[in-house]
């Protein structure tokens, strides 16, 4: 097996580099469907965010246990169990909330974002590795939520985090934002029509950020006499 | 005589986009005339602040691309997506919405794609269903037709209604706007009313709504102009018009009392603007003359279907959106023989 990936290349590829949101473009059902608001976006990410770090570090423990032939099904069990276990805290803690999100808790069963880092990362890789690599891959595709929620939430509707209360409790009422009462948006934004042009245009905007970021790269190779820009993190371009 | 010497082969002078473009424009007016002559000024306002729009956005975004700019206007296509777009709505549209409806058309539906020849659906059409999704209410409230014989709206009235939304004093809504053909029909149908019951209505002429089927005449002129011209083939308007002619014939045969007559169909909504002008769209139909039918023949269908059994009233932009997606595929299927090729080896 090669050398293990480095942690700061995990964290890189999560948030952005292979973003299981817009670069790999799995788990496009909860994406698309539950992203009417950015705290619906939030929820959701969050949500799945603890189920990926629960099956990341399950299956990379019990990764040298399974046989190649049966990892599948193993792998759906696990998640399956975690996703349950979920679905029941939030219908205690945030039942409305639970309510909003309804059918697609359970579905994140079937996000392929989750399967597909168990196979392709977690059933290779260490616990230490395999958490982070939850943890930065959740985060990526909850920002990628949130974005998308937000963007459709402001255009349809006008406001932003409307309703955050249901899930950061009475505290966050102050995080809702609104354009004003007469603010007619534009309702094919919630629509599902509108969770397709918005991921687009995420998309888009991603591969704007990284072609320019490419051109300077190669803007800076060809003239190494000019002043090297900060490594950057994540967005560096590996 | 003399002129000057042009060497074989003499065929006619190739039409190029802004000639085919000037007339289609010019087949319009006639249509134009009929919509400003029943519902006012508004169509002609709508028209106006559409292209206005259109252009602008056509020329910045060739700015963003870095790509020459008068080429892409003199062409007059984003001109033609204007009107197309801005007699398909109420002549009373607040102006924002014809604003983010020509945005939505020229910016995201055609130069996304590539500009024009690259798009896969009718930029007119998918502003309308755009805005029509996205403010159903404003989208589905039209004037009654004459009745600015009673409530005459001057030039300057409409553009204030247009601008600011304020009517005219001692004006309501009410008083104003009328159902729809399409709309006043499934309604009533939906109460249970007959269609002889239904027609008794003062909004029907003779074959659709009063005013609403000279409208269709208007079209129907300018398509024919355009077929004279040669600009369109008859395939796709031929087949669109006698399947949905066909298709509301069996069911009204089947049962006259609750299925609208078939010329109803033809003369109400946009059936006839959008066979000849929309549904034609060089860019986004079929392009193989069987393909032609068969896109032409599941838009009328598909008219029927959604207007029948659907959520909206209308249903020609619908139906031209979904048969765009197909077109694709329909020419794929359709490629004729190659000369000198035998079927099978024909290259797919």
């Amino acid at each position: 097996m090669a050398a293990p990936q480095p942690y700061g290349s995990i964290i890189g590829d999560g948030l952005w580099r292979n973003n299981q949101a817009l670069v790999a473009l799995l788990g496009l059902c909860p994406l698309l469907a539950t992203t009417t608001s950015a705290t619906n976006g939030l929820g959701m990410g969050l949500a799945t965010t603890a189920v990926l770090i629960l099956s990341n570090v399950t299956v990379s423990l019990i990764r040298n246990l399974v046989r190649p032939e049966v990892r599948l099904p193993v792998f759906v069990l696990v998640i399956a169990s975690f996703v349950t276990t979920v679905e029941l805290s939030m219908q205690a803690y945030f039942y409305e909330l639970y309510l909003v999100l309804g059918l697609f808790i359970p579905l994140i069963v079937t996000n392929c974002a989750i399967i597909g880092r168990a196979e392709a990362f977690a059933s290779k890789n260490r616990v230490d590795r395999a958490l982070l690599d939850a943890i930065a891959m959740g985060i990526g595709f909850t920002l990628a939520l949130v974005a998308l929620g937000g963007m459709r939430e402001l255009v349809g509707q006008g406001t932003l985090f409307y309703q955050a209360n249901l899930l950061l409790g009475e505290a966050a009422t102050g995080l809702s934002l609104s354009l004003g009462a007469g603010f007619q948006g534009a309702l094919v934004a919630i629509l599902p029509p509108g969770a397709f042009i918005g991921l687009g245009l995420l998309i888009a905007l991603k591969n704007l950020i990284d072609a320019r970021n490419r051109r300077r790269a190669a803007a800076r190779a060809a003239h190494p006499e000019l002043p090297q820009a900060p490594a950057s993190g994540a967005i560096a371009p590996g | 005589m003399s002129g000057p010497v042009v060497s074989s082969p003499h065929g006619p002078r190739p039409y190029r986009v802004d000639r085919v473009m000037l007339e289609v424009l010019l087949a319009l007016v006639p249509g134009v005339i009929v919509m400003t002559w029943f519902f006012g000024w508004g169509t002609l306002i709508n028209i106006a602040l559409a292209t206005l729009v259109a252009v602008a956005a056509e020329a910045s975004i060739m700015l963003l691309r870095r790509r020459p700019v008068t080429p892409a206007i003199g062409d007059y296509s984003a001109v033609v997506t204007a009107v197309l777009f801005a007699i398909s709505v109420p002549p009373t549209l607040p102006w924002w919405m014809t604003l983010l409806g020509m945005l939505f058309a020229i910016v995201l539906v055609k130069q996304l794609y590539g500009g024009l020849g690259y798009n896969p659906f009718n930029p007119a059409m998918a502003a309308y269903v755009f805005v029509l999704v996205s403010y159903p209410v404003a989208m589905t409230t039209w004037l009654a037709p004459d009745v600015l014989a009673e409530h005459p709206l001057s030039f300057a009235e409409s553009l204030r209604l247009i601008f600011t939304g304020a009517l005219p004093t001692g004006l309501e809504w009410d008083a104003l706007s009328a159902a729809t053909p399409l709309d006043e029909m499934r309604g009533k149908l939906d109460q249970g009313l007959r269609i002889e019951e239904i027609r008794q209505s003062p909004l029907w002429g003779d074959f659709g709504g009063r005013g609403w089927e000279w409208v269709a005449n208007g079209f129907l002129l300018g398509g024919l102009y355009l077929l004279w011209r040669r600009i369109i083939t008859w395939h796709i308007p031929a087949a669109m018009l006698l399947a949905l002619m066909i298709a509301a014939g069996i069911f009204w045969l089947l049962d006259p009392e609750t299925h609208p007559f078939p010329a109803f169909h033809l003369f109400s909504g946009a059936a006839i603007l959008g066979a000849f002008f929309i549904a034609t769209d060089p860019v986004s139909a079929c392009t193989t003359k069987n393909g032609q039918l068969i896109f032409g023949a599941s838009i009328g269908l598909l008219v029927f279907a959604i207007r029948t059994w659907g959520g909206y009233p209308d249903a020609v932009a619908f139906a031209v959106l979904l048969m765009n997606i197909a077109a694709p595929t329909i020419d794929h299927y359709t490629q004729p023989r190659v000369f000198g090729h035998a079927k099978d080896r024909a290259d797919r």
